[in-house]
């Protein structure tokens, strides 16, 4: 081997261990914003939110609704005094007649109206953005469900028969609501069982913070929409299509 | 002359079964309580669409009374009108018992009110009812050295303070109720500041007409002497009172029909809500404003004392209609998620919500009002509350000092 091809390898090899070591601050931002390990704490580096895009979703479909009922064991009974998470809201425009169909949940607000009423704090929201109920201090007053400006909350209005999941405790007097599938989320899955579940893909689910997600990106290019957005409530569910 | 106030001998059965009745009454709240913590919020009307029912009615009608019952106290010990002094313990009093019976039955109908207790050691500073906590403690607080400070010589220095302490701080309470709703942002019936002056001058119509009611009762059937200028006196305020209630009520029902967006709420209320449309024109406004009004100021009737008790009795019934309509019939009205859109959901969406009270709830809200009147029948009698005569001899000189 001549002086130029040590020189030649030895200049590549450099080259090479450079870049490499340019790129690893940046595959780990990429892996720090996707996801953390379980022991550590939530922090308000990510967002979590859902896209949903109303063209693709079906009138009638609801999917999501059953997936999200199964995945948190709920009874899926729709009468007045039974918990709804989830639900298919069908509009029709008062003048033109146009249609849509869209699942409605909790937003997952930044200046969450339920959260600030709360009395005991029980309604809070994490660093990540997602808006929960502590079963272990709500005292079952539904100010929240006054004040939730989406109806996405609900009361267990009787025993629950022992129907609950370990991972989703419920409980008698208390309110609850979409929880984004924070277990799923805490386990690294970083999916919810409504995206999962339909069949046109309408539900996207990501960080919103991660400008590099699929969800911001889509946010980034086309026009989309927050549920009274006038509120000025920032919601971490968006909608296209409406 | 000087007038004395003394406790009533309470002795007679009519005592007696009133209080076993009141007592009575109350027993069956606590049952109702019971069930309702037991089997859940199942068994009554309300659900997740009307979270609020008739319990909230009684519960706030009675704590929007309370501040107001504490009026004729703050006429003697703020406004100085002295012919009210006598009067004055009595009023504190109710207070203190229309605030407990209150927030008995909204306590006990929280889905878990094992755990009301946790207010008091998590609270949020940004929660209306964590305030409100601090409110009715502060109240309850002020009202009683209020009564103490009548009632015992010796605290008689802390009068005044405890006298203007009690009518700043019922301002602020009843701020503080109307403010509830009036931080509810998404609501069509709330989500306006007029709420909270609205509610001082209802508090003022309905406590006086309570006030009024058990003047009468205990007057009537305690054979004590009560003078016509007191009652006339008394009327006149609930003239009054009826008067600026009407004129909130007018000036928020224009706003709203001023403004495009709340025009199909205002349908809904005042011309095709059914019940609801009955109670506020029947309710309210002709049961608790126009007969009552009319009985009190025409010459036939305004020195009738019967006239004058029917009067509050229908203000009672008026204010218990206000507060349906209020709190019930702005919850029926379906929120607007998508202005322009016919919306609907397997969630009740865009649609009227409905709502029947189950007998629990009526059996729990007359308990609330049981409670209240049980404390006053006791207190009558254990502490020197009533004066012995408010004859016009004995109280309307006094006036005149």
């Amino acid at each position: 081997m001549n002086n130029f091809e040590q020189y030649r390898r030895r200049f590549l090899g450099g080259a090479l261990a450079t870049a490499g070591a340019a790129m690893v601050p940046g595959l780990m931002l990429v892996e720090m914003a996707h996801s953390r390990a379980p022991e550590e704490p939530v922090s308000s580096r990510n967002r979590w939110g859902l896209l949903i895009d109303t063209t693709k979703c079906a009138t009638g479909c609801t999917e999501c609704v059953t997936a999200c009922n199964t995945e948190n064991g709920l009874s899926g009974k729709t009468g007045p005094q039974d918990s709804q998470w989830i639900r298919k809201v069908e509009l029709t425009h008062k003048k033109t007649g146009a249609q849509h169909s869209l699942p409605v949940m909790c937003q997952h607000c930044e200046e969450p109206p339920c959260v600030d009423v709360c009395p005991t704090g029980a309604s809070f929201k994490r660093d990540d953005g997602i808006v929960l109920v502590d079963r272990h201090i709500c005292i079952g007053c539904r100010y929240c469900m006054m004040a939730c400006p989406y109806k996405a909350r609900s009361l267990v209005h009787e025993d629950l028969n022992d129907t609950q999941l370990a991972h989703m405790p419920r409980g008698k007097g208390c309110v609850e609501s979409c929880t984004l599938c924070v277990h799923k989320i805490d386990a690294g899955e970083n999916t919810t069982a409504c995206a999962e579940a339909c069949p046109e893909q309408a539900i996207l689910f990501g960080d919103l913070n991660d400008a590099g997600s699929e969800i911001a990106r889509r946010l980034a290019t086309y026009a989309s929409k927050e549920i009274r957005a006038d509120l000025g409530l920032n919601t971490g569910v968006r909608y296209t299509g409406i | 002359m000087q007038i004395i106030n003394r406790e009533i001998e309470g002795n007679s059965a009519g005592y007696w079964a009133l209080l076993g009745g009141l007592g009575a009454l109350t027993l069956i709240g606590l049952f109702a309580a019971y069930n309702m913590e037991h089997h859940g919020h199942i068994i009554t009307g309300m659900n997740n669409q009307i979270v609020w029912g008739l319990p909230h009615v009684f519960a706030v009608f009675l704590v929007v009374a309370a501040s107001g019952a504490l009026n004729v106290a703050s006429v003697a010990g703020v406004f100085g009108k002295k012919i009210y002094k006598p009067l004055a313990p009595l009023s504190a009093l109710l207070a203190i018992a229309l605030l407990v019976g209150g927030l008995s039955v909204l306590m006990l109908d929280l889905g878990r009110a094992d755990r009301a207790i946790i207010t008091a050691w998590e609270v949020n500073p940004t929660s209306v009812f964590s305030w409100n906590v601090v409110l009715y403690s502060g109240f309850f607080g002020f009202a009683a050295a209020y009564l103490w400070t009548m009632l015992d010589k010796t605290a008689k220095p802390f009068y005044g303070f405890a006298a203007y302490g009690a009518f700043i701080w019922r301002l602020i309470l009843t701020t503080g109720t109307g403010l509830i709703f009036s931080f509810l942002v998404a609501r069509q019936a709330y989500g306006t500041a007029l709420l909270a002056p609205k509610f001082i001058v209802f508090s003022l119509l309905y406590g006086t007409a309570i006030y009024v009611l058990v003047l009468l009762a205990a007057y009537g059937w305690g054979r004590r002497a009560l003078g016509d200028e007191v009652v006339r006196r008394l009327k006149n305020m609930l003239v009054i009172f009826i008067a600026a209630s009407f004129y909130m009520t007018l000036v928020y029902h224009l706003t709203n029909i001023y403004f495009a967006r709340q025009w199909d709420f205002e349908r809904f209320i005042l011309q095709t809500g059914g019940i609801y449309t009955t109670l506020f024109w029947l309710g309210q406004v002709v049961i608790g404003y126009a007969i009552p009004f009319i009985l009190m100021v025409a010459p036939n009737t305004r020195s009738n004392r019967s006239a004058i008790a029917a009067s509050a009795v229908m203000i009672v019934l008026g204010a218990l209609a206000q507060m349906y309509v209020t709190i019930v019939g702005g919850q029926a009205f379906p929120l607007q998620l998508f202005p322009g859109y016919i919306e609907k959901s397997s969630f009740f969406d865009g649609e009227i919500h409905a709502y029947t009270p189950s007998y629990w709830e009526w059996m729990l809200g007359i308990g609330g009002v049981a409670i209240a009147l049980a404390m006053v029948v006791f207190a009558v009698k254990i502490l020197r509350i009533l004066p012995e005569s408010l004859a016009d001899e004995v109280a309307d000189p006094h006036a005149k000092k």
